[in-house]
């Protein structure tokens, strides 16, 4: 019997351990050579794919390597997962050294406190703060507070036009009012087009679409002491304006009510079924579906005409990604290098250029890739007609709630239920309860 | 056995329905992974306008599809071989014995069952990441991680189902085995197990379509590196464009090796060698 | 009769035991024999929850998450909230809640029906057996997220494969919405199915295996046909591999976030709110994760009820232990 006990035994033993063996592990945060660290980096997919950030990325910041002897390991992540990883490693102190976010994660990581403060002195580090444009350093976290990442590619939204559809429907110029555009949705929809394409069932779309038509009726989702004031008149009519896209003005088709990839309504106005979409910086996009340049044709978001008492001539949310480092790295300086690197006007001049956005830093506007008229209409939007998401710690769970609630609407609208102002209003002030106290 | 004419007639009938549902949305994506980019949001047609190949081509660019496979494969098999090797283990125990906390065991394993996964994704990356700190083997962002994770997660079923399997195998077997000179174990191995083939293959398949395809703890736990199919898929879906095409063609292309396996496999769903045999 | 043949299957041996009595041991090799599998479960799946029960009754926001230890306590008021059916909150679990049972049984039903019909159909063998019963596991075989989007595509109103079907076989005069309004509970009820199906039809068919054709023969000898045989053979046999299958399905299916999560995307229509997506969206995404959790652990102990009642339900009804 003895042997068939000892064999069962290390049979046992052989298959708990077996696992541990097998396999190469890897990846962790970067190890601390004083003389020659390597950082861990993990960069947000900014590219037509991962691989082409990686090569995109890659001569970059070799010449980072070259000029300061500290590597990188470049770690690409898609956009599904990169909120889960980072939250794992807020929670479990184990992460990169230096890190892509959304803009609009900022006041959301910052209260985490895993994140470094750019306090001035941090600041003079890299250069100082004066070199990145205002706009996009108003989303880098609360107002009071210093940042806590900094700007690395800027973006915002804008109308974008099908200008032979325009001119066949004797459109002669692109609307600058939202009266304007409904009359020139009347024509294009003569011609046999949905005039508007909206991503109905996108929170990201919805919410960013919402805070700007609030922002113009003069109304705001959180008041100055960061409290919640999500059902007031002036948001509700905000959303009735994008309920009435699909129902009064019937400018959108209601199976957008549908699109929640994120993709459908750029698609639609690439292919020519809809002659306008209201996008951020589109072009790799537009041209990688096919639509012919010549066509394209982009402008400001429209303001209402007259602009309401309080309200604000803003056209679009400040969006792009912020740069920032992890509290407990290990290597503080050569992180604090890598970013100045990354901010550096040589580099923001290229990687911007390459990526189709806007650099974060004044001093890279001379570089005559960004003298093209469709730049110059998007910075001028950034400078003087974008606003950053309300800066609050709430502000993700403030997305998810407002912008979940206007899928429901439009669904609503799209299915041929009426949407009132009563029940946006109660839509709100129950999304206004979830964020709890 | 004669079957009765209805009774084939009716099978024709449930098998071909039951067929086009289960291929109709592959037909879908075969057709989608033929299709240039801006076709596949557009109008459905039955059979694409423009055919093209360049999504299987691009496929292997856009994302690195073949570390990805190779990370689901190696984890996939080594979690599922080692899971149902260590149900075989337990299902025996609770099968053919009785003993103090086999109840509590039973019933304590399947209530794992319940357990909604985010509720404990990120403690158990935290304990990933103390036993790291504290050995130094490193189990987050490690395909070893995943693997050992994905063994648990099978574990329950695997353990329950061989369990009720087993028990339909007469202890009849085993003691015929015993009276041949073998100890328990050896009557388990030479007698049993081939006994209970079908349940068997019948795990290693679920054990092995479970870490497949498992998103959120791989979301958490791989780094670039070790990343899986079920997370690195996703990869398609960039920030200025979902490339459709390329992940349906990805998607079909890294199911052949599974379907083909599943071919193989599904000989083994035979008719144990109980039938008769202690007569 | 068939009983009689069910009791002559255990007394063909030699031993005096009935069929399926245990021998009692009081040594220590089944233990050993279950050291791997307690091992792995503490470690991997009841220290974590554990821990993310303890989590429940803290106030775990983005400010106390990197140091998770000082979060405030904040003892039942996450439950309460999660409870509170006037709240917004409550009342939007409940009703997740209950879109989530509705739509589990509906899916678990017809899952096992498919799964069953498949099973007893391709019991026999015939030609082209083995590439029907691979065909049968093809949706299981691909992954979630391309198979689930393909249905997200084929149930667009406008552009999808269903809609025109339906044009095309004049059973509709207008395109309906399959993905929102009330519809869409229907939609996610069928791609469950779609998924959950061939495994059903997987087991079963292993679980067929073990029954003994002589058992068949003798019940055709006695008068059953096809469907008797099914119900006086092939059901009771199969009854400790459906007790199973049945329970694990249904806390599956429950628990399931990879299908509406990818066929409806982040925000799923209201109508189809099911109950993981929701706790997700109120911790994951809005960083509330004390919240979350508690709903987490809500939605736990109801399936530990159901599975008691389950369990204690079959053990009334079968002489199984």
């Amino acid at each position: 019997m003895r042997p068939t006990k000892l064999s069962t035994l290390a049979i046992a033993a052989a298959l708990a351990a077996a696992p541990l063996a097998a396999c190469s592990s890897s990846g962790s945060s970067g190890s601390s050579s004083t003389t020659h660290p390597t950082l861990t980096y993990w960069a947000t997919n900014q590219g037509t794919s991962l691989q082409a950030d990686q090569q995109v990325l890659g001569p970059q910041i070799a010449k980072f390597t070259k000029a300061t002897g500290i590597k990188v390991n470049i770690q690409v992540i898609p956009w599904t997962t990169v909120l889960n990883q980072i939250t794992a490693a807020t929670v479990s102190g184990k992460g990169p050294d230096v890190l892509n976010i959304g803009n609009t994660w900022s006041p959301s990581l910052q209260a985490t406190g895993a994140l470094l403060p750019f306090t001035s002195s941090v600041m003079s580090q890299i250069g100082g703060s004066s070199r990145f444009l205002a706009g996009s350093l108003s989303a880098t976290g609360a107002p009071g507070q210093p940042p806590t990442a900094v700007p690395l590619y800027s973006l915002a939204y804008a109308l974008y036009y099908n200008k032979a559809q325009f001119a066949a429907a004797g459109i002669s110029s692109p609307p600058t009012t939202w009266a304007e555009l409904i009359a020139d949705g009347v024509k294009l929809k003569k011609n046999g087009h949905w005039p508007l394409a909206i991503e109905g069932g996108s929170v990201a779309e919805n919410i960013h679409m919402a805070f700007e038509l609030s922002q113009q009726q003069g109304g705001q989702f959180f008041d100055s002491a960061g409290k919640p004031t999500f059902n007031t008149p002036q948001n509700v009519a905000a959303v009735k304006q994008m309920m009435d896209f699909i129902q009064t003005d019937k400018l959108t088709n209601p199976s957008d009510a549908q699109y929640s990839k994120g993709t459908e309504a750029l698609v639609d106005y690439a292919t020519g079924k809809t002659s306008m979409v209201i996008w951020q910086a589109a072009s790799g996009s537009l041209k990688q579906l096919g639509m012919n340049s010549a066509d394209i044709g982009v402008v400001p978001v429209p303001l209402p005409s007259p602009v309401p008492a309080g309200g604000k001539p803003v056209t679009s949310m400040v969006a792009g990604i912020n740069m920032a480092v992890f509290k407990n790295t290990k290597n503080m300086s050569a992180a604090l290098q890598f970013v100045k690197f990354m901010t550096s006007t040589p580099e923001q001049e290229s990687l911007n250029s390459t990526y189709g956005s806007l650099p974060t830093v004044s001093a890279a506007y001379s570089d005559p890739a960004f003298q093209t008229p469709a730049v110059n209409t998007f910075l001028s939007i950034l400078k003087s007609s974008a606003a950053p998401m309300p800066p609050v710690a709430k502000e993700s769970a403030f997305e998810t709630a407002v912008g979940t609630a206007i899928i429901h609407l439009y669904a609503d609208a799209a299915t041929g239920k009426a949407v009132t102002d009563s029940m946006i209003g109660q839509a709100l002030a129950s999304a206004q309860q979830q964020l709890g106290g | 056995m004669h079957e009765a004419t209805w009774f084939r007639w009716a099978r024709v009938i449930v098998l071909t329905l039951l067929g086009l549902f289960a291929l109709t949305p592959v037909y879908v994506m075969l057709s989608a992974s033929l299709k240039p980019l801006p076709d596949v949001e557009g109008a459905f047609r039955w059979f694409p306008s423009h055919v093209t190949v360049a999504p299987f081509i691009d496929m292997w660019q856009t994302i690195p599809l073949l570390r990805y496979l190779e990370n689901s494969l190696v984890v996939s098999t080594t979690a599922s071989v080692a899971s149902v090797l260590i149900a075989l283990l337990a299902a025996y125990a609770i099968s053919r014995y009785r003993f103090h906390g086999r109840q509590v065991f039973s019933i304590t394993i399947l209530s794992t069952q319940m357990f909604p996964g985010i509720l404990f994704l990120l403690p158990l990356f935290v304990i990933f990441v103390n036993i790291g700190r504290v050995t130094s083997i490193n189990l987050y962002g490690s395909r070893t991680g995943l693997i050992i994770t994905y063994m648990t997660f099978t574990l329950p079923f695997a353990i329950w189902m061989l369990a009720a399997y087993l028990d339909t195998i007469p202890r009849e077997l085993d003691e015929a085995a015993k009276v041949d000179g073998s100890g328990p174990m050896g009557a388990f191995i030479r007698v049993v197990i081939p006994a209970a083939i079908p349940g068997i293959v019948a795990v290693l398949i679920y054990a092995f379509m479970t870490a497949w395809s498992e998103m959120l703890f791989a979301s958490v736990l791989t780094n670039d590196t070790t990343r899986t199919l079920a997370v690195g898929l996703q990869g398609y879906a960039t920030q200025n464009q979902v490339y459709w095409n390329q992940i349906m063609a990805a998607s079909l292309t890294v199911s052949v090796p599974i379907v083909v396996g599943f071919l193989l496999l599904q000989r083994f769903l035979v008719a144990g060698m109980t039938a008769g045999s202690v007569k | 009769m068939v009983d009689t043949i069910r009791a002559e299957k255990g007394v063909t041996a030699s031993a005096p035991s009935p069929p399926h009595k245990r021998q009692w041991r009081r040594g220590w090799l089944p233990y050993v024999l279950l050291i791997p599998a307690v091992i792995l479960e503490l470690l991997i799946h009841i220290i974590p929850m554990l821990v993310g029960v303890g989590i429940s009754f803290l106030q775990l926001t983005e400010f106390y998450l990197s140091n998770w230890r000082a979060a405030p306590f904040a003892g039942t008021s996450n439950y309460r909230i999660a409870l509170n059916i006037h709240g917004a909150t409550g009342q939007a679990l409940l009703h997740s809640f209950t879109i989530t049972v509705l739509y589990t049984v509906i899916a678990l039903a017809v899952s096992w029906s498919f799964g069953m019909a498949a099973a007893v159909f391709t019991q026999r063998a015939f030609r082209g057996r083995g590439v029907i019963r691979t065909v049968f596991l093809i949706p299981y075989a691909l992954p979630v997220f391309a198979s689930v989007i393909t249905w997200n595509f084929m149930l667009q109103r406008d552009t999808g494969m269903v809609n025109q079907l339906l044009l095309d076989l004049h059973l509709v005069h207008s395109r309906p919405f399959w993905l929102i309004g009330s519809n869409s509970f229907y939609s996610l009820v069928v791609v469950a199915i779609w998924r959950s199906w061939p495994f059903a039809f997987l087991i079963l068919t292993a679980g067929m295996q073990s029954i003994p054709t002589d058992l068949y023969e003798a019940a055709s000898l006695d008068g059953s046909g096809a469907i008797g045989q099914v119900r006086h053979v092939t059901l009771p046999l199969l009854r400790p591999v459906n007790r199973v299958l049945l329970l694990v399905l249904f806390l599956w299916t429950f628990n399931d976030f990879s299908v509406p999560f990818t066929l409806f995307g982040s925000a799923p229509p209201s109508q189809a709110d099911i109950i993981s997506i929701h706790i997700y969206e109120n911790s994951f995404v809005s960083w509330n994760f004390g919240t979350g959790s508690a709903m987490s652990v809500l939605l736990l102990l109801f399936l530990l009820l159901v599975t008691a009642i389950y369990l204690a339900a079959g053990r009334l009804g079968g002489r199984h232990a």
